[in-house]
């Protein structure tokens, strides 16, 4: 469904179920020059099992209007409009890599508005190599390359896709694709730009999960149980044998994961 | 060093797979099952609504149809592809997932029979009406489309005429009018082509013929490039409305890059049910492991065989797309450049009156080719399209695919060439002696 966040029509997928602001929510965040699309097994799950799913497409990305945001703060502000305009008080937050950070900064500095964070292939701080950057801002195809077989773990490169008939890579490959010019570099700048100090770590209050994949070559694991470490009482959860693309990869712990985390 | 995709000979010999995690089987395990345990009644009810990854029931997907999808996906870059049953099958499914009664396709008239039977014939009683053109004609596509058309449709290299389609030209026609391009690229395969790289937007094969290469199984896919925006199009309601077959599912929204394959297996292998048998996609998956292989010599032996033809006193013209008289000539060069197919029609001298007769008198003399319907096939096939494969077409249709009552169609194998070209000699010396023609055997 369309929602108007900052003047501009913004997409959020509510799971084949009608948005209900009544029921707990839960906010699906995806990561750089990516779309709700990543999301949709399990957003499906939550929608129907209770809860108000929304994985959106952030501004500039997938069926959302308007330009890419340049920060994680202003992603993260525009998260919290979202919950304004849907007159939710406050919702969980799932966010993926670029994502996780966006969860991570709305649970800093709206902490009244977010109930729980599940970050998934997470870091903080989030290096991007200067090799990935640059492709991103004048090779998009290579750097597309990149994000693809860096993003997946080794035998995904060849398939055996838990999804009947798609090819994980290929799949991520148009996704990337159809990302608007300049998106990705626009993201990857601010995952960049986006370094968390322990004090603004501290202000993370709420249950918090870190979800890595073992074979994650874009967030390794120890980044990922790093990032766990500094954030009071946050869990860690490991899923093996998946890459960076763990909704993908590995849906079903993927999901199982959360179901165990999120409570209503 | 930047990362690389793999190559295709390596996708051909291992996507889609990895070895058996229950057993440690290398090869591909024949799940001969119709149906697949649930661990418990949640998840029971989360694959069938699409909130889990996985099996239900061998009509909608099965592991080892998964390996063989996945694999063909991987060859054309492409997100997604569906097994069916037939090549048939899978333009089928195609036309029934894009559109209903009253809608239109614009087709080259260079086409398959079986597929000119289904569109000329069987679908206009469905209410689906399609218009012909010569496929070598851009303003004839254009002026085609009509505000119900919803789909451009043709071949890599048309059978048996062998016309080459321009596919970035039609595509961008299609496209400028908000309609996606299929194509069949049966004769092509991935090795010597692949459609969605040059505009197409959905690619279909019958695996019948040269990806599975042995002649042992009927079968079809079809592939969703994932590169048409049908929600900017406006023109494809089963992709993004809600689908009530469903419950109100919108396929655009679920996926952004397969939209299109989800209805055609969520809907069309569910309700029509034209599903692959596991036994099927695991031999189609043997010669796909060799299908790199196989190609280079399958149009090494072509090439050698046209140049033998068109040499010969008995044979009145070749038609090749590699050879400079072929109207897609330059094409060819340009969209093919590893190989035009092994595919190769000619023409016996004789003129009307007796060219019949001469190609009668060539088929039966033939020893090592087999006369049959089917081409793609590691052994060489020939038939004689004009009494068999296109029987159905009336004179009109005929000569407009370019086939005339003394065409030949070969396909050529991958045995030695030479051998190949010792049993035409000898079948051409007994058509010219029909023919009123010379020739030494």
């Amino acid at each position: 469904m369309k929602f108007l966040v900052q003047q501009q029509p913004a997409f959020v997928y509510t799971g084949g179920k009608p948005f209900d602001p009544v029921r707990p929510s839960v906010v699906f965040i995806h990561g750089a020059a990516n779309d709700h699309s990543v999301w949709t097994l399990q957003a499906r799950y939550f929608a129907h099992h209770g809860w108000n799913a929304m994985a959106v497409d952030l501004p500039g990305h997938g069926k959302s209007f308007g330009d890419a945001k340049t920060s994680i703060a202003a992603n993260a502000d525009w998260i919290i409009n979202l919950l304004d305009n849907g007159a939710i008080g406050a919702a969980a937050l799932v966010g993926h890599s670029m994502g996780s950070l966006i969860a991570l900064d709305c649970a800093a500095r709206h902490g009244a508005r977010v109930s729980q964070i599940a970050l998934l292939g997470a870091s903080a701080p989030m290096p991007v190599s200067d090799e990935l950057l640059d492709a991103a801002r004048h090779r998009p195809d290579e750097a597309f390359a990149m994000l693809n077989i860096w993003g997946h773990s080794p035998q995904l490169k060849w398939g055996r896709n838990p999804t009947p008939g798609t090819s994980s890579m290929m799949a991520y490959r148009r996704l990337l694709e159809q990302s608007r010019p300049g998106v990705l570099a626009n993201d990857l700048a601010a995952c960049q730009g986006f370094v968390p100090d322990d004090a603004f770590l501290a202000c993370v209050t709420m249950p918090a999960l870190v979800v890595a994949g073992s074979r994650d070559l874009m967030t390794p694991a120890k980044s990922s149980q790093a990032l766990a470490a500094r954030i009071a009482g946050c869990r860690f959860a490991l899923i093996d044998g998946s890459g960076h693309a763990m909704m993908q990869e590995a849906p079903g712990s993927t999901l199982d994961t959360l179901k165990t985390f999120l409570k209503p | 060093m930047s990362p690389k995709y793999p190559h295709l000979d390596t996708l051909a010999v291992h996507a889609g797979q990895s070895p058996d995690p229950a057993t440690g089987a290398r090869a591909v395990p024949i799940y001969q099952t119709a149906s697949f345990v649930f661990p418990d009644a949640d998840t029971a009810a989360s694959l069938f609504n699409l909130e889990r990854a996985g099996h239900v029931y061998s009509r909608i997907s099965n592991p080892t149809l998964s390996v063989f999808e996945e694999r063909m996906a991987a060859l054309e870059g492409a997100p997604a592809a569906v097994a069916v049953a037939s090549g048939q099958a899978a333009l089928h499914l195609a036309i029934a997932t894009l559109m209903g009664a009253g809608s239109h396709i614009v087709a080259s008239h260079a086409l398959y029979g079986g597929s000119h039977n289904l569109l000329s014939y069987t679908l206009p009683r469905f209410g689906i009406d399609t218009s012909f053109v010569n496929g070598r004609d851009a303003d004839a596509w254009r002026a085609a489309i009509r505000p119900n058309t919803r789909l451009l449709f043709g071949e890599t290299v048309g059978n048996p005429g062998l016309d080459v389609l321009n596919i970035p030209v039609v595509a961008d026609i299609a496209h400028a009018h908000g309609l996606p391009l299929m194509v069949d690229a049966t004769l092509t395969t991935p090795f010597l082509s692949r459609p969605v790289s040059q505009g197409a937007d959905i690619v279909m094969h019958s695996a019948t013929k040269f990806l599975s290469g042995h002649g042992v199984v009927i079968g079809g896919v079809l592939i969703d490039g994932g590169t048409f925006n049908w929600e900017a199009s406006g023109k494809f309601p089963t992709l993004t409305e809600p689908y009530e077959g469903f419950h109100g599912m919108v396929m655009s929204e679920e996926s952004s890059v397969a939209a299109f394959a989800l209805r055609a297996r969520r809907e069309g292998l569910r309700d029509f049910g034209a599903a692959m048998a596991p036994m099927t996609a695991f031999q189609i998956l043997q010669g796909l492991e060799t299908l790199h292989v196989r190609m280079p010599r399958h149009v090494e032996n072509t090439r050698k065989i046209v140049a033998f033809l068109a040499a010969h006193k008995v044979v009145a013209a070749v038609t090749y797309p590699e050879l400079a008289s072929h109207p897609d000539h330059d094409l060819a060069g340009k969209l093919l450049p590893a190989g035009a197919g092994a595919v190769v029609s000619f023409d016996l001298k004789g003129g009307p009156g007796k060219a019949k007769a001469a190609g009668k008198a060539f088929i039966e003399k033939l020893a090592l080719f087999s006369h049959l319907a089917n081409i793609g096939d590691a052994k060489s096939l020939v038939i004689h399209p004009a009494s068999t494969t296109h029987f159905r077409m009336d004179a009109a249709a005929l000569h407009a695919a370019g086939i005339s009552g003394g065409t030949i169609r070969l396909s050529i194998g991958i045995e030695h060439a030479d051998d190949l070209i010792e049993d035409l000699s000898k079948a051409l010396y007994a058509a010219g002696k029909v023919a009123g023609v010379a020739a030494s055997a």
